[in-house]
């Protein structure tokens, strides 16, 4: 098999970048193993429509994981970040779905549309906040991806031969009668193609994990982790800090941004009350628990926690409360000692499985250091 | 006049933030961690309340007092539990199993108490205040979520300063390793600053309910947050800087939807959180943190 | 220790494999092919109705009355012997009333079990993530109280509610007409499609019937506890009357707040109002003289809803149905009723079903007189044409408000 002489090759390798091409691979023998299934009819709907939310929520664990792992800094406006990029990328295809008829050179362009509007407003955000720390960032940020929910689930846009409508409501907007309503307030954006596929969401989900395993590697990675480890001791070898938190800030907003992309073109609607804080919290917790700063373990917690309330339908009124449970009991046991302990020593068998899964935080910590 | 009522009702609204946000800010200045679980303890302050009331019929305060008793056990339990545990871990690890808790007791709530949502009798029965020939009101829930949450506020900062067990807690916020290194019970402080929040969520539930007469499941999220961004915005581990926060919060919140835009009341809450964040990094009263090498 | 660790590696994504497999052979069994035919057939044949909606979280309210309303219409139908030989069969999964992701995995989830017929979604954001998927399976989509005009865009989608712009223009018209009012508050739900809909339409008609809105105020999602400010400003503007296309809960605020307030104008609103009475424990006597257009009325004294109310309260802890429950009862024996002239059986597919309710649901001889209407007919669009009931409040019960 192919994987084997990747592998062999990896041997030959610096450690972070055998690390990371384990990871690729990883993700791409799941992928071709889901192709198959999916090409040979093996795959229920449910899963089959499962693929491209999987490759958003693991895009955005990992971006988010940039902030929160690499900088060490908490932010809880991913939603936001991710809605500019949905609105963004949904109204330039919609523009452009008369003048660019190709789809493959039209869904590229608004995925960039996407990441890049998301990425400006990762950089606006950016500049003011970014001088607050810990919780008070945290703070801010929410605050900012709920401005960012509640303009858009206000906002209605129209065009008409007198150009561009934006108003509160939808009678303030005078359209002529060649008008259209573009953003409808709470109704949202209608008619964005569905251009999203598992292809498109795997290479957009290799190319995060790409750019955020050589992001963490190269120089300004390496500055940030020397920034989230001592700050004023970075400061005082003559680093910009304020840059370097501002790269890596915009760095993240941009890859989520790609993921709204990729999920506005997965639905025939988007509307702005998706993107509520309960969204940013789901993300963290894929972070949280996947390991913060480890890369791999954010995918692999970002598939697991999204499958669990799926694959746990059938028990319906009880699921989002053994979801729960399910959440609690895995925090306890990966960040609690004794329990670590107690699993560790009681299943021998599992324990190296263990050990991978829980050793997961340490070695991101040794990593650093 | 209007401006009047308006600000009346800010103050009011405020109030019952105030004393929310007075619960979350006590857990994080001892624990160091955000309780999301905490606005979800109001919900069941609330239900506690109203079953009292409609099942038993018991006294409204009697059942206030039921509703207090019951939320510091389900506190205390909640910390023993889920919190407990994770001493050790960072405080993100605690944050994330406080959401778990939150989803389980929301859950648990649709499962317990239904889907519909119940209406639930004001445990206030002080008259309302009628000023201007009537065009200044201020409800008795009004005025007591004010008194209320003042009583509390002076209450609790002379509890933290005075007693023994508040200057423990004092002592535990400003160096966890020094106050056990001084004797004092670090488990038992923690349990302790647990007990007093989640009480004060089941008045805060009273209050709320009281004064926003529906309850169902999710009734505590979203006042929850909005506390949450007080107690920031007045400085997190300040007791008088949640209430100023709330009360800030609470006035700004319906300012902006009666004179700017009620679309965008949110928006403008958080947008100015925004701006005070920017203009003095910990909160209105917060303590400003000198970095050492 | 490195080989080690890659095997263990590799072993992590072959568990995330067999999670992924795990999820697709516990359903594989009764999926069938795109389209979702079916191959639940077993001895007797069934038809696999799909239900869609919020059966956990803010509008749990509302899906789990659908859902606890549609499994007593289907109970009904089978014990009475089934339609044409086949057994109905309801499955449900929880939308959580997303608009994205959520809804369209409910979707497919229903797909896996057999859905042939898909009653639902519940609310408008789930339907409109999944019409475009119903169309592209040609499974026949019938929404109980999805009252958006986007969502019948498409041939396959039929609703048993009102749309939102007409309940609007009705609600300004029959304002006018009565001359309930001239100056006309609003307070909507701007987060809201529904509410936001029905605004929309209302503003507009308004106008044209020289109603004046002295006051449009909206609140949203994250807001809807207090009212006080919108209602100052109702009441300094003057407003007779204020318009409330909202659902009950905050409308019982609204009622509540006002009173505080010292401000008793008229109180206009739509369906949404429905169950405003049978909230536990709610003060009726705030709702007192409240006006309402609504297909259904629960302490109607009709036989039919009189049966069904009863029925459904002995079903479900002594609880009301709403609207929304009334609606969705309809919605399946307007099914049976079509499957029972179509000749539908259970091994069809979903999309010759799909086909053939089209046909007989826009028959110009098919109409149904139902809880929430009678005579109630199908145009090609997927609108039904019903004329809403106008009620009012009184002694905590609904009276018929005669023009």
């Amino acid at each position: 098999m192919n994987n084997k002489t990747a592998l062999a090759k990896t041997k030959m390798l610096k450690p972070q970048t055998k690390k990371s091409f384990t990871t690729y691979i990883m993700v791409t023998v799941v992928f071709v193993i889901m192709m198959i299934l999916s090409s040979t009819g093996n795959v229920s709907s449910q899963i089959d429509g499962l693929l491209v939310p999987l490759c958003v929520y693991s895009i955005l664990a990992v971006s988010l994981n940039l902030t929160v792992g690499i900088l060490g800094e908490l932010s809880l406006g991913q939603a936001g970040f991710m809605c500019v990029g949905a609105y963004a990328s949904a109204l330039f295809s919609i523009a452009t779905k008369e003048t660019i008829l190709v789809e493959w050179v039209r869904f590229p362009l608004a995925i960039l549309v996407g990441g890049i509007f998301a990425a400006i407003f990762g950089i606006l955000i950016g500049i003011p906040v970014l001088r607050l720390n810990g919780d008070y960032l945290a703070i801010v940020t929410l605050a900012f991806g709920e401005i960012i929910k509640n303009v858009f689930a206000a906002l209605y846009v129209g065009i008409d031969s007198k150009g561009l409508h934006i108003a509160l409501n939808q009678a303030d907007m005078n359209l002529e009668a060649d008008g259209t309503e573009i953003i409808r307030g709470a109704l949202g954006v209608k008619g964005v193609p569905n251009d999203s596929s598992f292809v498109v969401g795997f290479i957009l989900l290799l190319i995060t994990l790409i750019i955020s395993y050589n992001y963490i590697n190269s120089r300004t990675g390496r500055a940030v982790k020397a920034i989230r480890d001592n700050s004023i001791a970075t400061e005082s070898v003559g680093l910009n800090i304020t840059k370097y938190k501002l790269i890596t800030f915009a760095l993240t907003a941009f890859l989520a941004g790609i993921a709204g992309a990729l999920y506005s073109h997965n639905y025939s609607t988007l509307q702005a009350s998706k993107f509520d804080y309960n969204l940013s919290i789901l993300i963290l917790v894929f972070v949280v628990l996947g390991g913060i700063g480890n890369i791999r373990g954010s995918v692999i917690a970002a598939i697991i926690l999204t499958l669990i309330p799926e694959l746990l339908r059938s028990i319906n009124s009880y699921r989002m409360l053994i979801y729960s449970i399910v959440l609690i009991v895995m925090m306890i046991l990966t960040s609690n000692e004794k329990a670590r302990t107690f699993i560790v020593t009681n299943f021998g068998k599992l324990k190296g499985m263990v050990l991978k899964i829980f050793k997961r935080k340490d070695t991101a910590e040794k990593e650093v250091k | 006049m209007g401006f009047l009522n308006n600000l009346i009702n800010g103050i009011s609204l405020g109030s019952i933030y105030a004393v929310i946000a007075l619960g979350y800010t006590l857990v994080y200045g001892i624990a160091k961690m955000l309780n999301f679980a905490h606005g979800d303890v109001i919900m069941v302050g609330g239900y506690v309340i109203f079953y009292s009331m409609t099942s038993f019929s018991i006294n409204p305060y009697l059942s206030v007092l039921i509703a207090v008793i019951v939320c510091t056990v389900l506190g205390i339990v909640i910390e023993k539990i889920a919190y407990k545990p994770l001493r050790q871990a960072t405080s993100l690890s605690v944050l994330i199993t406080a959401i778990g808790v939150s989803y389980f007791l929301q859950n648990s709530a649709l499962l317990l108490f239904g889907e519909k949502p119940v209406n639930f009798t004001s445990v206030v029965n002080v008259p309302s205040i009628s000023l201007f020939d009537g065009q200044v009101v201020i409800t008795g829930e009004a005025i007591v979520a004010i008194v209320v949450s003042i009583l509390i506020v002076i209450g609790l900062s002379l509890f933290i300063n005075k007693t023994k067990s508040g200057r423990a807690m004092l002592a535990v916020s400003e160096d966890k390793d020094a106050a056990q290194l001084m004797g004092i019970n670090i488990n038992r402080t923690i349990s302790l600053t647990f007990a007093i929040g989640s009480g004060l969520a089941a008045i805060a539930g009273a209050l709320l309910c009281s004064a926003y007469p529906t309850l169902q499941n999710t009734t505590g999220a979203m006042p929850g947050i909005k506390a949450f961004v007080a107690a920031v915005f007045g400085g997190i581990g300040s007791v008088p800087g949640a209430m100023i926060g709330g009360i800030l919060i609470g006035v700004i919140e319906i300012l902006g939807r009666a004179y700017i835009s009620p679309q965008l009341s949110d928006a403008i809450v958080f947008a100015v959180l925004i701006l005070v964040l920017i203009i003095k990094p910990t909160g209105i009263l917060g303590k400003k943190v000198r970095e050492k090498v | 220790m490195k080989n080690f660790k890659r095997v263990l590696a590799m072993a992590t994504a072959a568990t995330m494999a067999v999670t992924a497999f795990a999820g697709c052979s516990s359903n594989n069994a009764t999926s069938g092919e795109v389209g979702g035919s079916t191959s639940v057939a077993e001895g007797e044949k069934t038809i696999v109705i799909g239900g869609s909606g919020p059966l956990t979280g803010d509008a749990a309210q509302y899906g789990v009355g659908v859902k606890n309303a549609i499994q007593l219409a289907v109970d009904e139908v089978n014990a009475a012997g089934g339609v044409n030989g086949n057994k109905l069969k309801l499955v449900f999964e929880d939308d959580e009333a997303d608009s994205g992701d959520k809804a369209v995995n409910a979707y497919n989830t229903l797909k896996d079990q057999g859905m042939q017929i898909l009653l639902g979604t519940v609310t408008t954001g789930s339907c409109l993530a999944v019409v475009d998927k119903s169309k592209q399976d040609n499974i026949f989509q019938f929404t109980p109280s999805a009252s958006a005009q986007d969502v019948i865009a498409n041939d396959n989608c039929f609703q048993i509610c009102f749309t939102d712009p007409n309940q609007g223009k009705a609600s300004a018209d029959y304002i006018a007409d009565n001359k309930v009012a001239t100056k006309i508050g609003v307070i909507y739900d701007s987060s809201d499609a529904y509410s936001s809909g029905i605004y929309n339409a209302f503003k507009t008609e308004a106008a044209a019937k020289g109603l004046e809105l002295v006051s449009e105020q909206s609140f949203t999602k994250d807001s809807k506890t207090d009212f006080s400010a919108q209602i100052a400003d109702c009441k300094n503007k003057g407003a007779e009357l204020v318009f409330l296309p909202i659902y009950y809960q905050q409308a019982s605020l609204i009622l509540t707040q006002s009173k505080n307030a010292g401000f008793a104008p008229k109180f206009f609103g739509c369906d949404g109002l429905d169950g405003l009475t049978s909230i536990k424990n709610f003060d009726t006597s705030l709702a007192e003289g409240v006006m309402l257009l609504t297909p259904f009325a629960a302490d109607s004294k009709d036989q039919a809803t009189q049966d069904f109310v009863k029925a459904y309260k002995a079903a479900y802890n002594d609880e009301t149905p709403n609207q929304f429950a009334a609606d969705a009862y309809d919605g399946v024996k307007i099914l049976a009723k079509l499957i029972e002239s179509q000749n539908i059986t259970g091994d069809m597919s979903a999309s010759d079903i799909c086909e053939k309710l089209k046909t007989g649901i826009t028959a110009a001889d098919f109409s149904y007189d139902g809880l929430t209407g009678t005579g109630m007919k199908w145009n090609a669009n997927g609108e039904v044409s019903k004329s809403p009931k106008a009620v009012v409040i009184k002694d905590g019960n609904y009276a018929a408000l005669d023009n």
